[in-house]
């Protein structure tokens, strides 16, 4: 779906702009630690806090990592350089920035929308991330602030800014492009991909034009979109912002908006009239970047598969089926890959558990604990899963032990659904307790053998009780049909 | 970029010189302004005499050293003390540099 909502005849125009804090031991240009959520000011040193005298030296890894989101994203890897982003602000205590300018490492890209569309990537350089101010006073917003507080931990910590074309058309496609971005950030090792914790932050840029011009109208940047729903509100609000700015005769002022999550609006930051002049200029105490083929082979090499083709082989696990994109199969599946759940599945499935069962266990009950689920011995998880395939254990059994090997972080699942008293009933149980819900219930009996089908539910009800949740209704439900076949 | 670019020699005015002066937080006073104008002036006749050759097929110099990928391993180094880097600070409050009040957000 494309356009803006709720206004015909207009189209929407979005660009994103995301920031990805690299996952690497230490900082872009000095060996300060690289770590979330410490004391302030204890990951500090002269490079960092810019110091006179003090020169940067570039982390390997840091570049590595930008080389594998380059790869990842079907960049071309060029040779590249350094620039310094001269601004006055107390988050970069040297006044400037050093980033890409001219020359990224990355350029060119596209990344494919889980639904087959392609969006073109621009750039994905490597600059270094600012310190953390906090406003102090009545708000807690800049404005009106009576000072701000400066941490430095943060200033320096390698990121990769990843912009793509304009090339999203509504709200849906903006959030689909920053998950799936945000998955392959992930898959790559490069991020964590955590909006809330800052180390991914998405900006928009948004603009919207008539239907079926090539132009690209005015557009507004909006900051402070701290999860995909927020984006997704977001350059909703902000379209239909524009829309009625200009259906009224206005004219869309080029400019900063922030998104204020509460009030569910966008309300203007600052002005692109007070233009940015960065006097951007080559980072002498920096040499070039040159990849050889051969790093850049070996970046590639390394490279773990990606979430479109992982989700591919997943859904190869059911043959002819297809999985319906936007269906409930694909979103399991689309949960399975984002967790890195995928082995739960593919190990299942080579032991002979239907494909449906291991993917509904996994994407909804294994999910709930997916950093113990990773952690699981495959055998255990097969193991249970081939309990509840061949009829052993109930669904709503396997669920029970299945919480318990997470918990004991793996296990025996007979021996624990032993100790849980989950003991299989025979099918001479099961057929003795059906018996006596026919013997108590003739009427609805006979309502049911003249075809009167919905009653299964009734009869299965009816046995599940007196099991006390013990029959497997499969089961149950079989050894009914079996009865009204008899003549 | 600045608006000085390409323009020939000569032609830098003190205005623009205090525009720079301004984005770099110079205070400079009128005669200071005027030194410096002639002295921009003769740095950018020098960029134009390289400007005027012709320089087709000439990469451009990023560094004046001729290395590339100068790297270091990504091992963690101890860093400062945070008493010692607070001391330095105009005034600190809960282990954080506090600053006058920012007026607009950060770029």
């Amino acid at each position: 779906m494309s356009g803006v909502p709720g206004h015909d005849g207009w189209e929407l125009v979005v660009g994103l702009e995301v920031h990805c804090e690299l996952k690497t031991a230490t900082k872009l240009f000095c060996g300060c630690p690289n770590s979330f959520g410490d004391e302030p000011n204890t990951n500090v040193c002269p490079v960092c806090l810019g110091l006179p005298g003090s020169l940067p030296v570039l982390n390997q890894r840091a570049v590595e990592l930008a080389m594998a989101i380059g790869t990842a994203l079907h960049c071309d890897i060029r040779p590249s350089t350094f620039h310094r982003k001269n601004y006055f602000y107390p988050d970069m205590p040297k006044d400037y920035q050093i980033s890409q300018y001219d020359e990224p490492i990355n350029a060119d890209g596209w990344l494919e929308l889980p639904d087959g569309a392609r969006v073109g990537i621009v750039r994905a350089h490597l600059e270094e991330d600012t310190g953390k101010t906090t406003h102090a006073g009545a708000s807690g917003r800049i404005h009106g602030a009576d000072y701000s507080l400066v941490d430095y931990n943060r200033s320096g910590v390698p990121l990769v800014e990843i912009v793509s074309a304009p090339d999203l058309r509504s709200p849906a496609q903006a959030r689909s492009y920053a998950a799936e971005l945000r998955a392959i950030l992930v898959a790559t090792g490069a991020s964590d991909g955590k909006m809330e914790e800052g180390s991914m932050r998405v900006d928009a840029n948004v603009s919207v034009r008539r239907a079926g011009s090539s132009e690209l109208g005015t557009r507004c940047e909006i900051k402070n979109l701290n999860s995909l729903r927020s984006l997704a509100h977001a350059v909703e609000h902000e379209a239909q912002r524009q829309v009625e700015v200009l259906e009224s005769g206005g004219v869309v002022r080029q400019e900063t908006r922030h998104w204020d999550e509460d009030r569910g609006a966008t309300v203007t930051l600052r002005s692109k009239e007070e233009a940015e002049d960065y006097r951007y200029f080559l980072e002498p105490d920096l040499v070039p970047v040159v990849p050889d083929d051969g790093w850049r082979s070996a970046v590639a090499e390394a490279l773990p598969p990606m979430p479109a083709a992982r989700r591919r082989k997943l859904g190869a696990l059911f043959g002819d089926e297809p999985v319906e994109p936007g269906g409930a199969r694909s979103d399991q599946v689309a949960t399975v890959v984002d967790l890195g759940l995928d082995e739960l599945v593919e190990a299942a499935v080579a032991e002979g558990v239907p494909a449906a069962l291991a993917l509904a266990r996994t994407a909804n009950e294994a999910a709930t604990d997916a950093d113990a689920a990773r952690r699981l011995p495959l055998v255990s998880y097969v193991a249970l899963l081939r309990m509840e395939a061949t009829g052993e254990l109930t669904a709503t059994q396997v669920k029970t032990v299945l919480a318990d090997l997470l918990r004991d972080g793996g296990g025996d699942p007979a021996e624990l659904a032993r100790e849980r008293g989950f003991e299989a009933l025979s099918s001479e149980a099961v057929a003795a307790m059906v018996a006596d819900a026919i013997a108590a219930h003739p009427d609805e009996w006979g309502r049911y053998r003249s075809g009167e089908d919905k009653l299964t539910g009734f009869f299965t009800g009816a046995v599940m009780k007196a099991s006390r949740g013990q029959a497997d209704g499969k089961a149950v439900a079989a050894e009914l049909a079996r009865r009204r076949a008899e003549p | 970029m600045s608006a000085t670019e390409g323009t020939p020699a000569g032609r830098l005015t003190r205005q623009e010189v205090a525009h720079v002066a301004m984005l770099a937080r110079l205070h400079l006073d009128d005669e200071e302004l005027d030194r410096f104008t002639g002295q921009l002036a003769v740095i950018l006749d020098h960029a134009a005499d390289v400007a005027a050759l012709d320089l087709d097929g000439v990469p451009p110099t990023s560094h004046a050293l001729s290395l590339a990928n100068v790297l270091r391993a990504d091992e963690p180094r101890p860093g400062l003390d945070r008493d010692e880097v607070l001391a330095g600070a105009p005034d600190v409050e809960d282990h954080r540099f506090r600053v006058p009040r920012i007026l607009g957000e950060a770029p």
